[in-house]
């Protein structure tokens, strides 16, 4: 399909992809204009939905097998459904656009180059849920994104599909752009709401704040990523059952893979989900490795997912036996080898890579957006980086690395949200699978040497 | 006993229960309790830090993390699986839950103790103290602290922590009254709850994220309500410290005395530490009909007088213009012979309503013998702040109305205009400096005799023939009936100084004095006898009030604090 759209020399899609999404995204002849959306059959789903019966879009985007594209793959129409029915408050919808979760970088493409896809994509929604008012709550780094969707939204306010009387009907919608402040955490959904509400964005309780009950102002509240609202508008052009076809069961439609590290050609490319397989990824999609160099370990769902090495092989329960480069990306396959799919972002590095930098990396990261709420996550994961730091720098023992293994495991499953296994998840997985490397780094002669720094501050003062 | 069937009380409205298995027994509990409540009836203690139940419940500490299960959901005609007791096999789930957030429900299962819930505390118990300065040998909540019980109990013994610990603002001015300790702060958020929740007055919050979350006062502003202290109460560690009790003493070298706050007519209840003969600190005691769980500033500071230099230690007599010391005998001798010298419309009797229901028998009992007409007591207004303190600054108005018979202020001014006129040629004074009523010295250079008792050196014992040292409310036994009709009892903490007396022992003096009849030889006598003479305290003996008090008037008055707290209670917010 893609044949017939010129795109911009050098960004032409693989023929491996299947563009939905990312359609117009590096098209020569394309910007975010309304009159350009308009052009290529924008808002015509739209219309059609806005003259569907409400529980009809919701059934549609059941029946699509449509699953969150923001991390968790959870199915959206059945997040759509858990709105009480006896609910009389108002109902939110939130676009979720603080894409933060390092690795992965498809929704800022969608907004820069195609903000009335996922406009349409959220009026319809909206609509669905009976929204009258939304957000698009955007990370702080996309200030540009900001000012292409605040204009994209004006231009919709224009032409009658937001505001008064979306689309001639007596629907009323109102859409805002809400920036962030530069905070991962902001990303949970429960931490994005508090955000929006203007205080710090701790993440909510659940139970009993679970936002489809006590969202925004304690309101039935929705928060969808930008891909999956933008699928919603496909959803609806193709009918639930030929997008279903697309993928495999339960894990249907296409996804974005934003593909970074030690390949020839990094960047995002639009696949069936399950149907490319890693290795395909690598090889086809990618170019394959930087020449000389051999893989040695795939982050395959954005940072917080757990590392696959090389090596490994995964016995599935199917009776399957996978290596690496022959997983499926799709949702159930991958947590089935112990990781997950994620938010898309798969980063590849190749023998160059010392594994106890990366942890000590991905530790940095955690111990820096930490929101600081609850105990596990608050003090395990800065104590994690400061581990990591020592056996980077080489004033660590061995059992250091067994310690840094201990503090991950103290932070999983039991912290507020799930920031606590995307801190503790990196850890676990690394010392698991590169234990014998970190531990190279390290020193045992320091092992009966090492002690509390403030010990040694201290008798330097008594002296 | 007799085996005569007792009539059945009137029984509650019917509560829904429900059935939970807690450490592997069953437990039938109302429904919409939370976890952590269930637990702790059971005797099952789950420890924890951001939990209130006067507050809402983060959830933010991890440490009440339990194990927990529920009974399988069946399958359409599936049976499901039973213990011994009966009750559906609870499927337990693999990841721990907060116990102070979440409610009960019908076949639930908790265990407080046994592998998850042990590793989990552990676990929490060593990332709190990772950061934590552990100076425990100068701080001041030693001894009471959370953070060091738990630790005991809980924690590793050793720490794992190899690397440098955060380092944040220490001995931090956030208020005339509080300080903050940074580096101690376990960031329960309990303080920022109270000053937003309950005291209206959100100064408090975090800074900074992560490890390096900082508790901070707003920009510009102070922790400075009347109501800051109750941070320091809460504060489950040393982060939060008053200012008037830092490196006072170490907590457990006090006693603690169940005891009233008598600085307005709300009666909070209250808890005296002493130790020996000194008053170190006032701390709020949970009473949920009078102050919740939350005293004011200004009540709870103002002890400070107890131990004053300025108290007098032994009754004076004037002669030729010059205070003397002189034995309790002497003084009522001396007091006594002045009243029987003239005749009753020449005495007056100038009370306080900050003086105990006995104190107000005794000198009622006075007034009678005597046929004294001339007599008022001193009334105090204007307290009310809409969170706990009375408009009503006299702590026992309600004691005056019940027992004198008479409204505070009522006769007040024909007392006074009967000293001016010079009328009135001998005057009892108790309790209360007539200098600050409004008289004037020279006013009072008219009286023939003045006797006054005073707890500290004043102007109106300067002026007096004979001075008598009297008990703090720190010092004695006794009863008041607070604003809402709620009759309390104060308890002895400390010693009085010196020859100084309750004020009922000396008034039982002065009625065998001018009467020779008595027979009292405790203020329990006290409250014994003036039971069977009003009504209201019928059938009660001062034991018998209990350390909650005894509600026996209806008055109007609401406690705007309580009312809160009951809404918020309704609502599911707190547990109350």
């Amino acid at each position: 399909m893609s044949t017939t759209i010129p795109y911009k020399p050098g960004k032409e899609p693989h023929a491996r992809e299947h563009r939905l999404i990312f359609r117009n995204v590096d098209r020569a002849d394309y910007d975010p204009s309304i009159d350009c959306y308009i052009r290529n059959g924008g808002y015509v789903q739209l219309k059609k939905a806005l003259g569907m019966e409400r529980q009809a879009i919701i059934d549609e985007v059941k029946k699509s097998g449509l699953r969150g594209r923001g991390g968790a793959g959870f199915p959206t129409g059945v997040k759509w459904g858990f709105i009480p029915p006896t609910n009389t408050k108002p109902v939110y919808l939130i676009c979720n656009a603080d894409e933060s979760e390092p690795g992965t970088f498809k929704d800022r493409y969608i907004m820069h180059q195609d903000p009335h896809q996922l406009v349409e994509g959220m009026i319809i929604s909206c609509f669905a849920v009976k929204a009258q008012l939304a957000y698009i709550y955007i990370r702080e780094e996309f200030p540009e994104a900001a000012i292409i969707l605040e204009k994209a939204l004006a231009e919709a306010r224009a032409k009658g599909y937001l505001g008064k009387n979306v689309g001639g009907t007596a629907y009323d919608l109102e859409i805002y752009v809400h920036r962030g402040a530069g905070a991962y955490i902001c990303g949970e959904e429960t931490g994005l709401i508090e955000s929006l509400e203007g205080k710090r964005p701790y993440p909510r309780i659940k139970p009993p704040y679970f936002p489809a009950a006590l969202g925004l102002y304690m309101s039935p509240t929705i928060v969808n990523n930008v891909e999956s609202l933008c699928h919603v508008k496909h959803i609806l052009e193709m009918g639930s059952e030929a997008y279903a076809k697309l993928g495999t069961p339960n894990n249907t439609g296409t996804r974005i893979l934003c593909v970074s590290g030690d390949v020839q050609k990094p960047g995002y490319f639009e696949v069936q989900v399950g149907h490319v397989t890693m290795g395909e990824v690598i090889n086809d999609l990618c170019g394959g490795l930087k020449p000389g160099r051999k893989l040695k370990a795939i982050i395959p769902g954005g940072s917080s997912a757990k590392v696959l090495r090389a090596d490994e092989k995964f016995k599935l329960k199917d009776g399957r036996e996978l290596g690496i480069m022959d997983i499926p990306m799709d949702f159930d396959t991958m947590a089935a080898c112990g990781t997950m799919a994620g938010s898309g972002g798969v980063i590849i590095m190749d023998d160059s890579r010392s594994m106890s930098w990366v942890i000590n990396n991905l530790n940095q990261f955690y111990a820096h957006e930490s929101c600081g709420q609850c105990t596990p996550c608050r003090e395990g994961s800065l104590w994690m980086k400061k581990i990591s730091d020592r056996i980077v720098a080489g004033t660590a023992s061995p059992s250091d690395v067994d310690e840094l293994l201990r503090v991950a495991n103290n932070i999983e499953g039991k912290t507020i949200c799930a920031f606590g296994e995307a801190c503790s998840w990196p850890t676990q997985s690394f010392v698991k699978k590169f234990r014998d490397e970190m531990i190279g780094d390290t020193k045992p002669e320091l092992e009966s040497k090492i002690v509390n720094p403030e010990t040694v501050l201290a008798a330097a003062n008594l002296v | 006993m007799s085996t005569a069937p007792t009539p059945v009380p009137a029984s509650p409205p019917p509560v829904d229960l429900v059935n939970v298995q807690i450490n592997g027994q069953w437990l039938k509990f109302p429904k919409g309790t939370r976890m952590i409540e269930a637990c702790r009836q059971a005797e099952a203690m789950v420890p924890h830090y951001c939990y209130h139940p006067k507050l809402s419940s983060p959830g933010n500490c991890r440490m009440c993390l339990v194990e927990m299960g529920m009974p399988p959901r069946p399958t359409p005609g599936q049976e499901l699986e039973k213990d011994e007791d009966g009750f559906a096999k609870i499927g337990w789930m693999p990841r721990p839950v907060i116990a102070c957030a979440n409610t009960i429900g019908e076949g639930m299962g908790i265990r407080t103790e046994g592998k998850l819930s042990e590793e989990c505390r552990k676990g929490v118990m060593e990332l709190l103290l990772i950061n934590h300065p552990l100076d425990c040998p100068i701080c001041d909540q030693a001894g009471e602290c959370k953070l060091q019980e738990f630790s005991v109990e809980h924690g590793n013994g050793e720490s794992h922590f190899r690397e440098e610990k955060v380092k944040k603002p220490k001995n931090v001015d956030i208020g005339p009254r509080v300080r903050l300790d940074d580096e101690r702060c376990i960031m329960c958020s309990r303080c920022i709850r109270f000053t937003a929740e309950i005291a209206d007055d959100p100064v408090l919050g975090f800074t900074e994220r992560g490890s390096f979350t900082t508790l901070s006062v707003h920009p510009g502003k102070r922790l400075e309500n009347n109501y800051s202290l109750n941070t320091v109460d809460i504060c489950p560690v040393g982060a939060l410290t008053s200012n008037d009790f830092r490196f006072q003493q170490r907590v457990w070298f006090l006693k603690e005395t169940k005891s009233l706050c008598t600085k307005c007519g709300r009666g909070c209840n209250m808890e005296i530490s002493s130790r020996e003969k000194e008053v170190f600190r006032q701390t709020p005691r949970e009473n949920n009909d009078v102050n919740s769980t939350w005293m004011c500033d200004q009540g709870r500071l103002d002890f400070h007088f107890v131990n004053s230099e300025y108290r007098l230690t032994q009754p004076l007599i004037k002669v030729d213009g010059k205070h003397q010391a002189a034995t309790w005998k002497q003084a009522i001798a001396k007091i006594a012979e002045a009243l029987k010298s003239v005749k009753p419309s020449e005495i007056a009797i100038i009370g306080s309503g900050r003086m105990t229901n006995e104190e107000l028998y005794l000198s009622k009992c006075l007034i009678r013998v005597l046929g004294v007409e001339n007599f008022a007591v001193i009334p105090r207004t204007g307290g009310a702040d809409n969170y706990l303190r009375a408009d009503d600054l006299n702590p026992n108005s309600n004691g005056v109305r019940t027992i004198w018979g008479v409204e505070p202020g009522a006769n007040l001014d024909t007392v006074f205009e009967n000293i001016t006129r010079a009328r009135a040629r001998v005057v009892l004074v108790l309790g209360e400096n007539l200098m600050k009523a409004g008289l004037e010295a020279r006013q009072l250079q008219k009286i023939e005799f003045l006797a006054s008792t005073h707890v500290l050196a004043n102007a109106t014992a300067e002026q007096s023939h004979v001075v008598l040292p009297a008990a703090t409310y720190a010092e004695k036994r006794g009863s008041m009936i607070n604003v809402t009709g709620r009759l309390q009892k104060l308890n002895k903490a400390i010693e009085s100084p010196g020859e100084a007396r309750d004020d009922w022992e000396f008034l039982r003096d002065l009625i065998l004095a001018v009467s020779g009849t008595n027979g009292l030889y405790s203020v329990d006598d006290v409250f014994k006898q003036m039971a069977g003479e009003i009504e209201l305290f019928k059938g009660l003996t001062l034991s018998r009030i209990g350390e909650l008090g005894l509600p026996i008037m209806e008055t109007s008055e609401k406690v705007p604090v309580l009312e809160r707290e009951k809404e918020r209670k309704a609502k599911g917010v707190i547990v109350g």
